[in-house]
């Protein structure tokens, strides 16, 4: 039996520790009781209810400033029926949360909160039984209002009455029946999220704030290449400055631990060190020869339909296309941060991960400590749409507050985050079709070169540094995902060339290979329709049979004021034009998928102005129609897509890591440019909600069709293809000079 | 050397013994005063994560010296509303529900309040050029940009 005390919210969120003492031990009842369980078929791992009726949630998904918390709060308030302000979620804590496995993919709701889902209903079903018992009441007469369960003769008794602050102690129940979606008061609904107010009046506790007593504060020193091996360190030269603890080392792991921060930053600065040259990374300016030289150690053929090479080799015309999509940061706009604590022994670390989980296996690894003796807490942090540096960060604090002997808090600074996060590797895409006499795409052959590896745990910087026990293997994402299509042509054929290695430390950074390969794709599609003299829209709905892909081509179409077109708008502007065309091109461009080809469809239309003197793309407004089953937070979702939107305009048109032979040398906002205020398109949205179907992502799909949304306008405009992410001025200009 | 500054901080005088008078203000305001609104994200003055009020106008904390805001007022976001008495900003960021991860919203609010303060009723590109040099991450800005106009309106 666990005894729950009514959990204050801010005290929750504020210390692991507060949370450990309500769930783990009951005061007045003498021993401590069992461990809170986390394992994945226990309703009592996702959920428990407070004597006053409030409800726990215990999710291991986490918010990533998604609004995750308050859709999975809606999720559990409808099967429950209890108000959205009784529950409060705890995220991410190894110690109290199961693993629902990593936060990424968009899958936080379509898997997280689906099982959230069963366990409301599993604890439903059985709170329901126990009314009945309790009230004498056959089932069918009861009803639940306000955590309230009530008969038609008009007793009543509350979930809290119910549990009386016991565990529930019930496996999932897969048959336990989940709400007609009918019936649902909550689901569907924007309800406000409930992280809002803090962060507008500066009472809410990211990952930044937080800090434990006794604390340091350290830094940690990078080597200005790579691979560099740290000879020497002069520790004198931050003798002089007041409060520094210590300087750390540990191989080529440097860093510093200060009493206060400035201390710790000052000392970093200052700290004397000699490394070895080291110039392993390729020279940027070649960088595709580069990726199409590196060593292929196998071929993945992800669909494989007729005899695609046959049917080119066939074909009336080809069309051969070669795309490239530039390596990207995540570019938080907080840079990483941990808190690492030992305490007889055991570690207890805080930090924003996105996967506290297998943070707390690499960090047990690390160390070389049983998994038992490590705790990883999630606070959130600044959004980090992939795994950015905040696992680093943790184990940054832990080797130093290990060296240290008391608990350190390691900020990254803005180089170390712009330098040392993982990075969205490099990709080269070529594509090949072949089109009969009569007009028909006969062919379609793809071949994507990017480096090997799947969405396991990124090697640990420090790790790495202090040659310490790790994993190692390349991990860029799921990046294989979208390179086949959902385009039923006779004969089709899509290989993944896996490359041996990637010049960075590779992670999955929003739509990872999803968007590289839909940038592609979309944009080839494109072209086939202008070679065909099609209509963009009009040309997929014949390659595609899904009602649900037809549906939403239409409502586009409605939504933006598709005007159907055989030919380009830059035609029609030349041949008007004469000699003088005019100094800014119109045009619209249009892209599609369905994501992963089994969950969320989305679409999108970019209009866009192109300076032809500057090479200056500006998108005037972005379209876009979503159908992701199930809406469980129409407001939510919807913030979503703009932020896709969004962001991806700003990667597609200014973001590239730059780079020399030893080190990323963008290593601020001014050397990696995104999108500001000036350049904000209107963004118009129709959302599609299936409220029978089940829920899926809404987090990243619509980030992979604007790349290929603004190209496609682009080469509306002025006939010119951009192939090559970031569409930068200078690209541009080259392109339209040769159009 | 350490050397004694008063700050007038959310219109409350405070002494503070620093070891640098070169120390960023933004450290002071989070590790010696606790305050969360300010918030660190370049240390450059680029990104506006940690945009304060010094004696009215905005100001990048990560990037003034403590030292220099002897004697002088500082406004922080804690200061400029709170949740019982929510400015009109703060409301208006609420009812547009214009946050994702949060951590550039105080900037948003606090160049958007200097700048309201000044152009009491802006245009959209005056908002736009006002927020200009503050950057969002997530994608917010629609969002933010009908917030400022929500408030600016009210």
């Amino acid at each position: 039996m666990t005894s729950l005390s009514k959990p204050n919210r801010r005290e929750l969120l504020k210390t692991g520790a507060i949370v450990v003492y309500f769930a783990m031990f009951t005061p007045g009842l003498g021993a401590p009781q069992l461990k809170k369980t986390v394992a994945p078929d226990e309703v009592d791992s996702f959920l428990a209810i407070d004597r006053d009726g409030g409800v726990i949630v215990y999710s291991g998904k986490v918010d990533l400033g998604t609004g995750l918390s308050t859709a999975l709060t809606q999720m559990v308030a409808e099967e429950l029926d209890v108000p959205v302000r009784r529950i409060t979620v705890i995220q991410g804590d190894t110690a109290l949360t199961p693993d629902q496995g990593v936060t990424y993919g968009s899958l936080s709701i379509q898997n997280g909160g689906m099982q959230l889902r069963q366990a409301a209903a599993t604890a439903r079903l059985a709170l329901l039984r126990k009314a009945a018992q309790r009230l004498g009441e056959s089932g069918v007469n009861l009803v639940v209002k306000d955590g309230t369960v009530r008969s038609r003769s008009g007793k009543s008794v509350t979930y809290g009455e119910l549990v009386r602050g016991r565990n529930f102690s019930l496996k999932l129940d897969k048959t336990a029946p989940a709400k007609d979606p009918a019936r649902h008061w909550a689901v569907g609904t924007s309800v406000r999220r409930v992280d809002i107010p803090d962060k507008v009046t500066g009472r809410f506790t990211f990952m930044q704030d937080f800090r434990v007593a006794n604390m340091l504060h350290g830094r940690v020193v990078r080597p200005p290449a790579i691979g560099a091996a740290l000879m020497s360190v002069d520790e004198s030269s931050v003798g002089g400055i007041p409060g520094v603890v210590k300087v750390v080392r540990l191989g080529n792991f440097l860093g510093v631990v200060a009493s206060n921060e400035w201390a710790a930053i000052t000392a970093a600065r200052q700290l004397k060190a000699s490394w070895s040259k080291w110039e392993g990374l390729p020279d940027q300016d070649k960088l595709w020869e580069y990726v199409r030289a590196t060593k292929v150690i196998k071929q993945e053929t992800t669909s494989d339909v007729g005899d695609a090479p046959a049917a080119l080799a066939a074909a009336a015309r080809r069309l051969d296309s070669t795309y490239d999509f530039a390596i990207h940061t995540h570019g938080s706009i907080g840079p990483s941060c941990a808190i690492a604590e030992f305490e007889g022994g055991k570690l207890t670390c805080w930090s924003a991960s996105q996967a506290t989980h297998n943070l707390r296996k690499q960090l047990a690894l690390m160390l070389s400590s049983p998994e038992a003796d490590v705790r990883c807490i999630y606070l959130e942090g600044s959004g980090c749409y992939g795994r950015n540096g905040h696992e680093d960060a943790a184990a940054d604090a832990t080797l130093l507050a290990r060296a240290v002997g008391r608990p350190v808090r390691v900020q990254w600074m803005r180089a170390d985050e712009h330098g040392w996060d993982p990075k969205g590797p490099p990709t080269l895409i070529d594509l090949h079709a072949g089109i009969d006499a009569s007009g028909e795409v006969q062919g379609w052959h793809s071949e994507f070169f990017v480096p090997q590896g799947a969405a396991g745990n990124v090697e640990l910087t420090a790790a790495a540094l202090a040659d310490l026990p790790r994993e190692t293997a390349l991990q860029p994402g799921g990046i294989i995902q979208d390179s086949a299509i959902q385009y039923a042509f006779p004969n089709v054929r899509t290989v993944i060339h896996r490359l041996e290695t990637t010049p960075f430390r590779p992670s999955w950074i929003r739509s990872p290979g999803r968007m590289q390969n839909t940038f592609a794709n979309e944009c080839f599609i494109d072209e086939l329709a202008a070679a065909t003299n099609s209509d963009p829209i009009e040309f997929r709905l014949h390659h595609l049979s899904d009602p649900r892909a037809a549906e939403l081509l239409q409502r586009l179409a409605r939504l933006s004021g598709w005007e159907k077109r055989g030919r380009p708008s830059h035609d029609a502007a030349a041949a008007t034009a004469g000699q003088g065309l005019a100094p800014t091109a119109t045009g619209r461009g249009l892209a599609y998928v369905k994501y992963e080809l089994v969950r969320t469809y989305v679409g999108g239309v970019a209009d866009v102005e192109v300076d032809r003197g500057s090479g200056e793309i500006r998108v005037k407004r972005f379209y876009v129609v979503h159908d992701c089953g199930q809406i469980i937070n129409p407001d939510g979702v919807r913030n979503q897509i703009e932020g896709n939107v969004l962001q991806t305009i700003s990667r597609a048109l200014m973001e590239e890591v730059t780079f020399d032979r030893s080190q990323v040398t963008s290593l601020d906002w001014a050397s990696y440019p995104i999108l500001t205020f000036t350049q904000v398109p209107d963004i118009e949205i129709d959302l599609i909600d299936h409220p029978q179907e089940v829920p899926w992502g809404a987090g990243e799909p619509t980030a992979a069709i604007v790349p290929a949304a603004i190209s496609n306008a682009v080469f509306d405009a002025t006939g010119a293809r951009l192939r090559s992410v970031p569409f930068k001025p200078d690209k541009v200009k080259a392109a339209i000079g040769g159009a | 050397m350490a050397r004694s500054i008063a700050i007038t901080i959310n219109r409350r005088l405070v002494h503070l013994t620093v070891d640098d008078p070169n120390m960023p203000l933004l450290y002071a305001l989070r590790n010696d005063l606790g305050l969360k609104g300010p918030r660190f994200g370049c240390g450059l003055g680029q990104c506006g994560a940690c945009t304060v009020h010094i004696d009215g106008d905005a100001a990048r904390s990560c990037i003034v010296p403590v030292g220099s805001v002897d004697g002088r007022k500082v406004l922080t976001l804690e200061g400029l509303g709170t949740p019982e008495n929510l400015h009109p900003l703060q409301k208006a960021f609420i009812e547009e529900q214009a946050v994702q991860c949060g951590y550039c919203i105080n900037g948003m609010i606090m160049q958007s309040a200097a700048l309201l303060t000044k152009t009491p009723h802006p245009t959209d590109a005056q908002i736009r050029d006002g927020l200009a040099t503050n950057l969002c991450r997530c994608g917010t800005h629609a969002r933010i940009l009908r917030a400022v106009k929500r408030a600016a309106s009210a």
